[in-house]
């Protein structure tokens, strides 16, 4: 009894061991924010990174791809049978990137990913990235009317026809400045000009069609100007299909549009400073309606050798993981027209693709599948790369994984730091209750009596501590957003700038365990560090003690 | 270190003997401490102090003795050994008819605990404990947790009536700093007390206090006696005191000089 009470008194007047369970206590919070920060991050970055993966993918370097890509994924059903919840395959290929922007040509190099609008969703989240909220529900390549992204003012359609607008406009003005300039009369006639299919490698300096209608002019010397959208064709068109777009067929920009393609936002987007407000703004290079070049290796140069293939595609929608390495190169397209544009369709019209990707139940070993995937299909005879989206990002996932061991090594030596000024100042007690000691043996105390008053009067600091330590860290955890906004404001710096990180809030996650171990761990050292000063406050000798002034 | 010889233990037997009752004056008290060639010394550095050199006593029950002596007489090293908080390095020390000095760590912890109340010069309070929290030490000592929960009323009751009996029932709430010297050791006296003992131990009880308190103390001690049958063993360099007492024991370089009525 005189233990607890002793020990509960000490605690209340030796203000001088609670000023040394500070350092328990920032140790404690330290490590609880430290680890709900970084679980929090790497939480988020796992995730991103797998919804943007899929869990396994097969891979073929060839540039013809895999051939017959159905009964490889048929095959692989054999293998996986119930395991495997759904698979597609995709065509992927480096590309380049060409668009205007307020008259520049700008050239982005880009990984175009040819996918199936419909199964694609089904092996990773693909669909929770797009911006548009009708494409989130049912992605397509279609241009649409509303629910685009309220970062950008306008766009979709509407976005579409003003710019078809404004180009008109423009032309027309060069039109009448042009006549007024070389003195003509008559205003020049809407001019037709055909569709041209595609322009692919060599076919750019193929002669225009026959059919080209005369241009109904009244003077000869009236150059057309080249307006971008009378290149550009109607996506349903296959080239092998020996039939042409129908000559003469007016594109309207304003009511259609290209190959949808779906870019990864850092592609078009930056993030800036308004110099004046110095507020962080919204930079859109180009926006869903606008109409963007993409040239890519076909698979089927003439003798194996490299032909370039390029196509105008409309940008239909934007694609933000908020993984920056990927929405700075990915670009999606529909399956059907990549294979088009690379000419992966042979003549019978099989198509081949470069990847199979497969999304597996939870709680599978993909690991193991990666392996059952690799015996079947060997990679000296298949050349083909199988990886788990684990696999692909291991460098990045190990630094992140040794970042936190690392992290919670130097922060629990803090903590161990701290349990030896808790050795010094309970030397410091026990000689200062040398006497308390003496009357308590006096009075009968066995030894085991007075070393359980310093050890539970050791304890008790490190539950104080560390239970201080976890509510103090529970709230800093709770209140981050918080704090970093203060911290912005007393010292004028952006802790969290929003510029470089997608997140707008610093994501946390508590780990019950983490907690737990942590202030276990805490106490565990305060206790350990009460040790070997009870053990001499319990040997002390009564007549001495009492003698001792 | 000398054995004591045979012939002394043989008379120290004798002088104790309860039947044999020309031995000395005082026979008809039986003795509630008895001693036997007590030897004691200390050790500094390599040299060795003989503080006890030999010391037989018997010390009568239901009475009040004091110890006196010169400073370094040795007197305080024989209380403590009397209070088993130090073992001689020879001879016997009996209580009752029970031999307390080779008794292990455990039963001598609980023997000072259950069996004898001690006081001291410099009062020994504990400063984190309120007057009556220091009253109720030795039966939080004694008790677990649990026990002392389930009797804790009792207790307070004992205690608030020990305190009452010192007079200081006005004072259960204090600390020990806001007492005076007298108080503290009127404490310390009810402490002592918590755990009826038969036997009080006393370290010079006035040797820290002037001469009203002093003598209040003494009027306590001898009230405590009288009352309770209380027998007291009271060591002091005082004279004045020492003739208060029934018995006096005189000390003298470690060996007893007179043990006188």
């Amino acid at each position: 009894m005189y233990k607890l009470l002793l020990a509960w008194r000490y605690l209340k007047t030796r203000y001088i061991a609670l000023a040394s369970i500070i350092s328990v206590t920032l140790g404690v919070a330290t490590l609880i924010v430290v680890n709900a920060v970084m679980s929090g991050f790497t939480h988020e970055m796992r995730d991103r990174l797998h919804g943007v993966l899929s869990d396994v993918e097969i891979k073929s370097a060839k540039a013809q791809g895999i051939p017959n890509s159905s009964a490889y994924i048929a095959r692989i059903r054999e293998i996986c049978g119930e395991r495997l919840e759904s698979a597609t395959a995709i065509v992927r290929c480096p590309a380049l990137l060409n668009f205007q922007f307020r008259g520049q040509m700008i050239n982005q190099q880009i990984m175009l990913v040819g996918i199936d609008d419909e199964t694609y969703s089904s092996v990773s989240d693909f669909k929770e990235y797009l911006l548009n909220e009708q494409n989130r529900l049912d992605p397509n390549f279609e241009l649409k009317e509303t629910g685009y992204d309220a970062r950008m003012e306008i766009a979709g359609w509407p976005h579409r026809r003003e710019q078809v607008e404004i180009e008109r406009r423009l032309q027309k003005q060069y039109e009448e400045f042009y006549r007024e300039q070389n003195g003509l009369k008559k205003p020049v006639e809407q001019v037709v000009i055909p569709r041209i299919d595609e322009q692919v490698g060599d076919d750019v300096f193929a002669p225009l069609p026959d059919s080209v209608p005369e241009l109904n002019t009244e003077d000869d010397a009236i150059v057309v100007l080249d307006a971008p959208e009378t290149n550009q064709i109607p996506s349903t068109v296959d080239p092998y299909s020996g039939q042409r777009a129908p000559i003469g067929d007016e594109f309207d920009p304003s009511t259609e549009h290209n190959v949808g393609i779906v870019l990864g936002l850092a592609i078009a987007h930056q993030k800036g400073r308004n110099p004046e407000t110095n507020e962080v703004q919204d930079i859109f290079l180009c926006r869903p309606g606008d109409d963007v070049q993409i040239t890519l290796p076909a698979a089927n140069g003439p003798g194996g050798n490299l032909r370039p293939a390029s196509a105008i595609c409309t940008v239909v929608d934007f694609y933000e993981s908020k993984m920056h390495q990927y929405d700075a190169s990915f670009a999606f397209l529909p399956l059907s027209e990549l294979q088009r544009i690379r000419g992966m369709v042979d003549m019978n019209g099989n198509r081949a693709v470069t990847g199979i990707q497969m999304k597996f139940k939870d709680g599978t070993n993909l690991d193991q599948i990666r392996e059952e995937l690799a015996s079947t299909f060997p990679p000296m005879i298949h050349g083909f790369q199988i990886q788990t989206w684990e696999d692909v990002q291991r460098p990045m996932l190990a630094a992140v994984e040794l970042e936190i061991t690392l992290l919670n090594i130097l922060l629990f030596l803090i903590i161990a730091v701290a349990g030896f000024g808790i050795l010094a100042i309970f030397f410091m007690i026990v000689v200062e209750k040398t006497k308390d000691i003496g009357i308590l043996k006096s009075l009968g105390a066995p030894n085991r009596g007075v070393l359980s008053i310093f050890l539970s009067y050791g304890l008790s600091l490190g539950v104080v501590g560390s239970g201080v330590g976890t509510v103090l860290g529970l709230i800093f955890v709770a209140k981050i957003n918080e704090v970093a906004r203060c911290i912005e404001w007393m010292t004028g710096r952006e802790v969290f700038d929003p510029t470089v990180y997608y997140f707008t809030e610093i994501p946390t996650i508590v780990n019950f365990w983490t907690v737990c171990f942590v202030a276990l761990g805490a106490t565990l050292i305060a206790v350990l560090a009460s040790v070997l000063p009870s053990f001499r406050a319990s040997r002390l000798h009564p007549v001495e003690a009492l003698r001792y002034e | 270190m000398n054995r004591p010889t045979a012939l002394s233990e043989k008379a120290i037997v004798k002088v104790i003997h309860p039947d044999d009752n020309d031995s000395i004056d005082h026979q008809t008290h039986q003795s509630i401490l008895t001693t036997k060639g007590i030897f004691k010394s200390y050790r500094k550095s390599n040299l060795e102090v003989p503080v006890l050199r030999g010391v037989g006593l018997e010390i009568p029950e239901g009475q009040m003795t004091a110890i006196v002596g010169h400073s370094g007489s040795g007197k305080s090293t024989l209380l403590h050994l009397l209070a088993t908080l130090d073992e001689p390095d020879q001879g016997e020390i009996y209580f009752g008819d029970r031999r307390i000095d080779n008794l292990s760590r455990g039963a001598r912890d609980r023997f000072r605990n259950q069996t004898i109340g001690i006081i001291f010069q410099f009062y020994h309070l504990l400063p984190e404990f309120t007057t009556l929290e220091n009253v109720l030490v030795p039966k939080m000592i004694e008790q677990n947790v649990f026990r002392y929960w389930m009797n804790k009323k009792k207790y307070i009751e004992r205690a608030t009536y020990l305190l009452e009996l010192v007079g200081l029932s006005h004072r259960l709430t204090h600390k020990p700093s806001e007492l005076s010297g007298g108080e503290m050791q009127r404490v310390a006296i009810a402490r002592s007390l918590i755990a009826e003992p038969k036997l009080l131990l006393a370290d010079e009880p006035t040797g820290n206090l002037d001469r009203e308190n002093g003598e209040e103390i003494m009027t306590l001690l001898r009230n405590l006696n009288q009352d309770e049958q209380l027998s007291i063993v009271m060591v002091t360099h005082d004279e004045n005191i020492a003739n208060d007492a029934d018995h006096v024991i005189r000390l003298e370089s470690g060996k007893v000089m007179r043990q006188a009525a």
